[in-house]
C-alpha cells in the first residue's frame, strides 16, 4: 500500500483561520490604518519626538501614491551643507544645533520680528500631508510631512504692497556644516518664491516627517516644502524669510544659471541640459523597477496650473 | 609566480564586478541601486583605466618588466567595466529604449564623450589579440593603440562635464591628476630620449 503525497501543501485543520475571524480582515485593517496613517512602512523612526499632525484637508495635499520608507527619506539627502555625496547628511549632520533657533521674518512687512521655534510651532495648527517630492536629479519620493501652509505665516507678519517675493535663507554655519568648507555653491543657500507660490495652501512650512519633528538631514527644525517644484526649492534648516520686492538669486541660479531657473517648476517636458526630464526613478522600487513618466508641476497641475496661466515653462524654467 | 600570475590578476580584476553582483541581489546597494551601479561601473572603468596606462610607466622606471603581460588584460578588463557602465545607463536610464538612446547621446556632450571613449575602446579590444598584430603589423598596430590617450582624455571630459553643474570636481581631479602624470610622463620620456640622441 502506497500514501501519496498531496500535490499540495495541506495545512492541519488548526492552522486554517476560522471564517468569523477572517470575515473581520478589513476591520482590522481598518484599526491599522487609524492607529497610524502610515499604511505599510515598519515605523523603525521613534527616536525623535512625536509631532502628530490631521490629516489635511487642504485640496491635493494627500497623495495616494505608496509612501517611500521612512529609511530611505532619512538617508538619502541632497543637503550640501553637510557634503555633496547622498548619503553624507545622514553621517555628518548630527553636528547641527536645533536648540535654541529663531527664524527672523524681515523686509517688506508691515510686522518684521524674530521668531523662536517653539513660537512657530504653535502658530498654526500641525497637518500631515503627503507629498510626491521630484528631483531635479530624476529621482522622486512620497513624503509624509507635518506642518502647516506658509500663508498661516504671511499673514501674520503682513506684507507691504512691495512684497513681490520671498526670499528663504538657510543656515550657514561653518562649525555646524562641514559641508561649508567646499565651494560647491555660494553660501548661504538661497531659495524664493514669487508671492502668489509663497502664499498658495500647499506650500508648507514644515517641521516634521512620519509623524515626528524633523531628523537633522532632512532640514530640521523647520523646511520649506514646493512640492510642485524640483526638491531643490524647497530650502531646509531656515533662519531667515525675507520679503522682497525683486526676484531673488538662488544658490542654483547663481551656481549654473543655464541650468538651474528661478521658478524650476517640475515639467517633463523640459529637459535638464544633461538629462531628460520625461521620467523618473521611484526610490524604494529595486532595480528593476521601470522609471515612471513625470508629471507637470509633478501632478498638482489642477491645484496650482492657473499660478503659471500665460507664462511660457520653457523659457521661465 | 609566472604560472599564477596571470589567473590572480583575473580573478581579482573581476572582485569588484562579483561584489556589485552580490551586492545588487542583497540589496546592499543603498536607497538607488541604479544609480549606485552606473556611478561604480564607471568609477571602475577609470580605475582600471589608470591601472593600464601605469604599466609602462612601472616597467621602464622600476624595471618591472614582468608587468607587460597584465597590460591586454588590464586594458581588456577597462573595456569590460565600460560596457557594464554604458549598460546600466541603457537599461536603467534609457529602458534599452534604442531609439531614445541614438537621440541621447550627440543632444548632451557629456554622454557623447562618454561613448566616443567607449567606441575608441571597442577598436582597441577588438584588435586585442595576437593575431591581430601580425594581420596589421606592429608599427601600424602599435598606433592604433595610441588611441588609449584619445580614451583617457573623452573619460575625463565625461566625467568632468558629468560633474559640471555641481562644481563638484575633487573626484574628476583626483583622476585628471593620476592619468596627467602618467601621461605626462610618456611625454617627457619622449623628449628626453630624443635630446640624448640629438
Amino acid at each position: 500500500m502506497t500514501t501519496r503525497k498531496p500535490l499540495f501543501p495541506v495545512p492541519p485543520a488548526s492552522e486554517i483561520t476560522p471564517r468569523a475571524v477572517y470575515g473581520r480582515r478589513r476591520e482590522f485593517l481598518k484599526l491599522l490604518a487609524a492607529a497610524a496613517l502610515i499604511p505599510d512602512c515598519a515605523r523603525a523612526q521613534g527616536k525623535l519626538a512625536a509631532l502628530p499632525g490631521a490629516k489635511s484637508a487642504v485640496p491635493g495635499a494627500i497623495t495616494m501614491d505608496k509612501l517611500t520608507s521612512y529609511k530611505d527619506i532619512t538617508s538619502y539627502n541632497n543637503f550640501y551643507e553637510f557634503g555633496t555625496e547622498k548619503d553624507d547628511p545622514v553621517a555628518e549632520a548630527h553636528t547641527l544645533r536645533t536648540r535654541p533657533w529663531t527664524v527672523s521674518v524681515e523686509g517688506e512687512v508691515r510686522k518684521p520680528r524674530t521668531f523662536g521655534i517653539e513660537e512657530l510651532l504653535k502658530l498654526a495648527p500641525m497637518e500631515e500631508r503627503i507629498y510626491r517630492m521630484r528631483c531635479v536629479e530624476g529621482w522622486s519620493m512620497v513624503i509624509p510631512w507635518v506642518g502647516y501652509s506658509l500663508s498661516a505665516l504671511i499673514q501674520r507678519v503682513e506684507p507691504t504692497g512691495n512684497a513681490k517675493f520671498i526670499e528663504f535663507v538657510t543656515l550657514a554655519d561653518p562649525k555646524q556644516m562641514p559641508g561649508l568648507r567646499s565651494p560647491v555653491l555660494s553660501w548661504p543657500y538661497v531659495e524664493g518664491l514669487r508671492m502668489d507660490e509663497a502664499s498658495h495652501p500647499l506650500t508648507l512650512l514644515t517641521f516634521g516627517l512620519y509623524g515626528e519633528v524633523l531628523p537633522n538631514q532632512n532640514g530640521a527644525p523647520v523646511r520649506l516644502v514646493v512640492p510642485w517644484k524640483y526638491g531643490f526649492k524647497s530650502a531646509k534648516s531656515l533662519v531667515k524669510i525675507r520679503f522682497v520686492e525683486r526676484q531673488p538669486k538662488t544658490a542654483w541660479e547663481v551656481a549654473a544659471p543655464h541650468e538651474y531657473g528661478f521658478f524650476s517648476n517640475v515639467n517633463p517636458k523640459v529637459d535638464h541640459p544633461r538629462w531628460s526630464q520625461a521620467t523618473e526613478r521611484r526610490i524604494g522600487g529595486g532595480l528593476f523597477q521601470a522609471k515612471i513618466p513625470t508629471l507637470l508641476f509633478n501632478g498638482y497641475e489642477p491645484q496650482v496650473g492657473q499660478l503659471y496661466a500665460g507664462m511660457d515653462l520653457k523659457k521661465l524654467y | 609566480m609566472r604560472k599564477w600570475g596571470k589567473p590572480a590578476v583575473f580573478a581579482a580584476s573581476l572582485v569588484p564586478f562579483a561584489w556589485l553582483l552580490y551586492a545588487a541581489f542583497a540589496d546592499q546597494l543603498g536607497p538607488n541601486p541604479a544609480e549606485y551601479l552606473t556611478r561604480a561601473t564607471g568609477d571602475w572603468t577609470l580605475r582600471f583605466l589608470c591601472l593600464t596606462l601605469a604599466v609602462t610607466p612601472l616597467r621602464q622606471l622600476a624595471g618591472w618588466n614582468g608587468l607587460l603581460r597584465y597590460r591586454r588584460m588590464l586594458g581588456l578588463f577597462t573595456f569590460f567595466y565600460g560596457v557594464l557602465h554604458l549598460c546600466c545607463y541603457a537599461g536603467f536610464d534609457m529602458s534599452f529604449d534604442l531609439g531614445a538612446i541614438a537621440r541621447d547621446i550627440p543632444k548632451r556632450p557629456f554622454v557623447l564623450a562618454g561613448f566616443t571613449g567607449l567606441l575608441l575602446m571597442l577598436a582597441l579590444a577588438a584588435t586585442s589579440f595576437n593575431r591581430a598584430v601580425r594581420w596589421l603589423g606592429a608599427a601600424r598596430w602599435q598606433a592604433l593603440h595610441r588611441l588609449v590617450y584619445l580614451v583617457a582624455v573623452a573619460a575625463l571630459l565625461h566625467f568632468f562635464w558629468m560633474r559640471s553643474a555641481k562644481h563638484n570636481y575633487a573626484e574628476p581631479i583626483v583622476y585628471a591628476t593620476i592619468i596627467g602624470v602618467l601621461l605626462g610622463y610618456r611625454v617627457w620620456r619622449r623628449v628626453a630620449v630624443k635630446s640624448r640622441y640629438a
